[in-house]
């Protein structure tokens, strides 16, 4: 187990005051003056060193993002926009970090704003998060009044303006180019990239978009140093992540623990175990809805990471763990998701707006197992054409919980379908 | 019951932002760069529909309401039409005093969002989505994930989530709601937050620094 003095976010669970002074006692806004004083340079290669990669679901390394903006200025202001859209199904760990942990986000986007030469960064934070968006504004206006930010942030000579937004109501917004549009007051519909944010974003301005916990553990790396974070975890895969496990567990919980650590131990350690024991377990979703579920034969030995997951045909994503056991209907499961993606597509690229009504309206065929065997590879390859023809990769998520379905759940659909037409042909006979 | 949709000739013919908005809307503008004053568009309309439900006790943005947003921003009113048409939070018919948004995506449906769904028809009587009941008191809608689902099943009642519900926990929720009291929000079971039931397994040396 991550011993405690390892954990960055010692607040997690709210147990403690997260306004500023209790934020000081954990060590938050500790000698931040004197990190800023080694300059943008230093910052931005101790998070490359760190081997940090993005925590909002694609694992992008976060210092080598950072190095696409431009040293020098143009003339044009730079932004860092923070994504506290958080609304991929599973995920609720940004959620903890803004309402306990709110300093640790706002000292951060300081650090990282300062190491991208930008005097102003916006967190864009999805309306539903009410409570969150409150406490959140709170700890920025301590900020302001301790001179921690503003004018001469921490006295630094930078000036440094964060201000919160709040969205409305739209799981796309979630997605950068998408979160840039709202932001800008439009229908939050993604652009087509390129080009990237880094060179035209927010306002036609140099911009990085980053995940909440991105932002959130980078005062430590750079207080504790790139070593100790890239000694935790593995090769690549280095650091502490915040894992949400949900579904069919004993005890539904969010914990912080190194990179790489093996699902079950994570299962079993912090959530309970899986209601009525390990074996009771039929198919985990391992980072959020969007990355292709795993049966309980991978389950057994996948280590929880980038690199791992991918090598199982999934993903780590957002580390948001869906247990499911052996009482899910696998197909309803999926088949939810599939109208989640409908409801959320925005609905400008075709395969899109249309493959994800088809798939949605398909897979409850298959619930019932109103369907014939040969609808099965139909299925697969719709998917396969909706995969990677989209502008934004809600079209790739709508196809991932799909395919692994298929490819490990085949025979439970061909049974749901051969059920169905023992049940349906004796009564067309009568 | 039923979905109330407002005719547009039913709608208040025009709309005034009072002072309390106003004051916030100062403060709003002051978040952007003075030539990108689009960008306050979603925080105007949360403005408006707080007045509204400050003036009429329901939640919602009548056209003309939109007209004065866009006005106010020099925007052409169908961009305002199109962002409140695109977003799920603003509402374009009177709502309930309650909003009860239920999660049912998968992870909340694995913990028996099912049965949550059945106990708000039951206490409320409304049976379809979006229908607001007899009384006035509750509008009754399906939402995708709401970004809490360790602690699955919640529903989101107004600004406020409610988690680790089951059938009669919700059924008690509603009943206080009809008896005019609002029980405190977050975990019907107690929880302390995203911490494990029982209590937390880590970080318990914290506390002591
Ligand atoms: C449909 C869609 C939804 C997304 N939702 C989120 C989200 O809610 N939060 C988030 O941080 N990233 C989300 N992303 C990823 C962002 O586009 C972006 O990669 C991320 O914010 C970058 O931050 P990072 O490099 O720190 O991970 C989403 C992407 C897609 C395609
Ligand atoms: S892939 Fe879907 S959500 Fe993304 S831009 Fe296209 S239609 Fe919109
Ligand atoms: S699925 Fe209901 S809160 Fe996430």
């Amino acid at each position: 187990m991550l011993s405690g003095a390892d954990r960055i976010f010692t607040n997690l669970y709210g147990m403690h005051d997260w306004r500023l002074a209790g934020a000081r006692k954990r060590g938050d806004w500790d000698g931040t003056g004197a990190i800023l004083a080694k300059g943008r340079d230093f910052i931005v290669e101790q998070i490359k060193e760190s081997g940090l990669r993005g925590r909002g679901g694609a694992g992008f390394p976060t210092g080598m993002k950072w190095s696409f903006m431009t040293k020098q200025s143009d003339g044009r202001p730079h932004y860092l926009v923070i994504n506290a859209d958080e609304s991929e199904p599973g995920t609720c760990k940004d959620r903890d970090i803004m309402r306990f942990d709110p300093h640790k986000l706002v000292e951060g986007a300081l650090i990282a704003s300062f190491a991208m030469g930008a005097h102003a960064s916006y967190i864009y934070i999805r309306g539903e998060f009410y409570n969150e968006a409150r406490h959140l504004q709170i700890a920025i206006d301590e900020a302001y009044k301790a001179g921690l930010i503003g004018k001469n942030a921490c006295g630094s000579g930078w000036d440094f303006d964060l201000y919160l937004h709040r969205g409305a109501g739209a799981y796309i917004c979630g997605e950068e180019t998408a979160l840039l549009e709202s932001l800008e007051g439009k229908k939050g519909m993604p652009r087509l990239k390129p080009p990237f944010p880094a060179a035209v974003g927010l306002y036609g301005c140099p911009t990085t978009v980053n995940n909440v916990e991105s932002i959130a553990v980078t005062p430590t790396i750079m207080r504790r140093g790139a070593a100790w974070f890239s000694a935790l975890g593995r090769p690549k895969n280095t650091g502490t992540k915040v894992f949400c496990i949900s579904g069919h567990v004993n005890k539904p919980c969010n914990v912080e623990d190194e990179l790489g650590i093996p699902l079950r131990e994570l299962i079993d350690k912090y959530a309970g175990g899986v209601r009525g024991g390990w074996d009771n377990l039929l198919a985990i979703i391992p980072g959020g809805s969007s990355v292709p579920l795993i049966p309980k034969s991978i389950c057994d030995t996948v280590l929880m990471d980038f690199d791992s997951l991918r090598d199982v045909k999934s993903g780590l994503g957002t580390a948001a763990v869906i247990v499911m056991d052996k009482s899910t209907d696998v197909i309803r499961a999926i088949a939810r998701l599939a109208t989640f993606y409908k409801h959320e597509s925005c609905g400008q690229c075709t395969p899109c707006r249309e493959g994800t009504g088809w798939m949605m309206r398909v897979m409850y065929r298959m619930v019932e197992g109103r369907a014939e065997p040969e609808e099965i590879d139909i299925l697969d390859q719709v998917t396969r054409q909706v995969e990677g023809h989209t502008i934004c990769a809600l079209g790739d998520a709508a196809a991932w919980p799909v395919q692994g379905l298929i490819r490990h759940f085949r025979p439970v659909i061909e049974q749901r379908i051969a059920e169905y037409k023992g049940r349906a042909l004796p009564l067309a006979a009568e | 019951m039923s979905e109330q949709f407002v005719r547009f000739e039913e709608m208040p013919s025009s709309f005034a932002f009072d002072a309390e908005s106003d004051a916030e809307i100062a403060r709003v503008l002051a978040k952007y760069p003075p030539n990108k004053q689009a960008s306050a568009v979603l925080p105007l309309l949360y403005i408006a529909q707080g007045q509204m439900l400050r003036q009429t006790g329901s939640a919602w943005v009548p056209v003309a309401a939109m007209d004065e947003v866009a006005k106010r921003l020099a925007m052409p009113a169908i961009r305002v039409y199109e962002v409140v048409t695109f977003y799920t939070m603003f509402h374009t018919s009177p709502i309930g005093k309650w909003h009860l948004q239920v999660c049912t995506t998968t992870p909340c449906w694995l913990r028996g969002s099912d049965e949550v769904v059945a106990a708000c028809r039951k206490v409320t009587g409304i049976h379809g989505w979006n229908e607001t009941s007899a009384d006035g008191l509750f509008t009754l809608s399906e939402v995708e994930c709401l970004g809490a689902c360790v602690n699955a099943p919640i529903v989101q009642v107004n600004d406020d989530f409610y988690e680790d519900l089951d059938g009669a926990s919700t059924e008690r929720l509603l009943e206080a709601l009809k008896r005019g009291e609002k029980p405190p929000y977050g975990s019907v079971i107690g929880r302390q937050g995203s911490a494990p039931e029982g209590g937390p397994n880590t970080l318990l040396e914290v506390g002591a620094k």
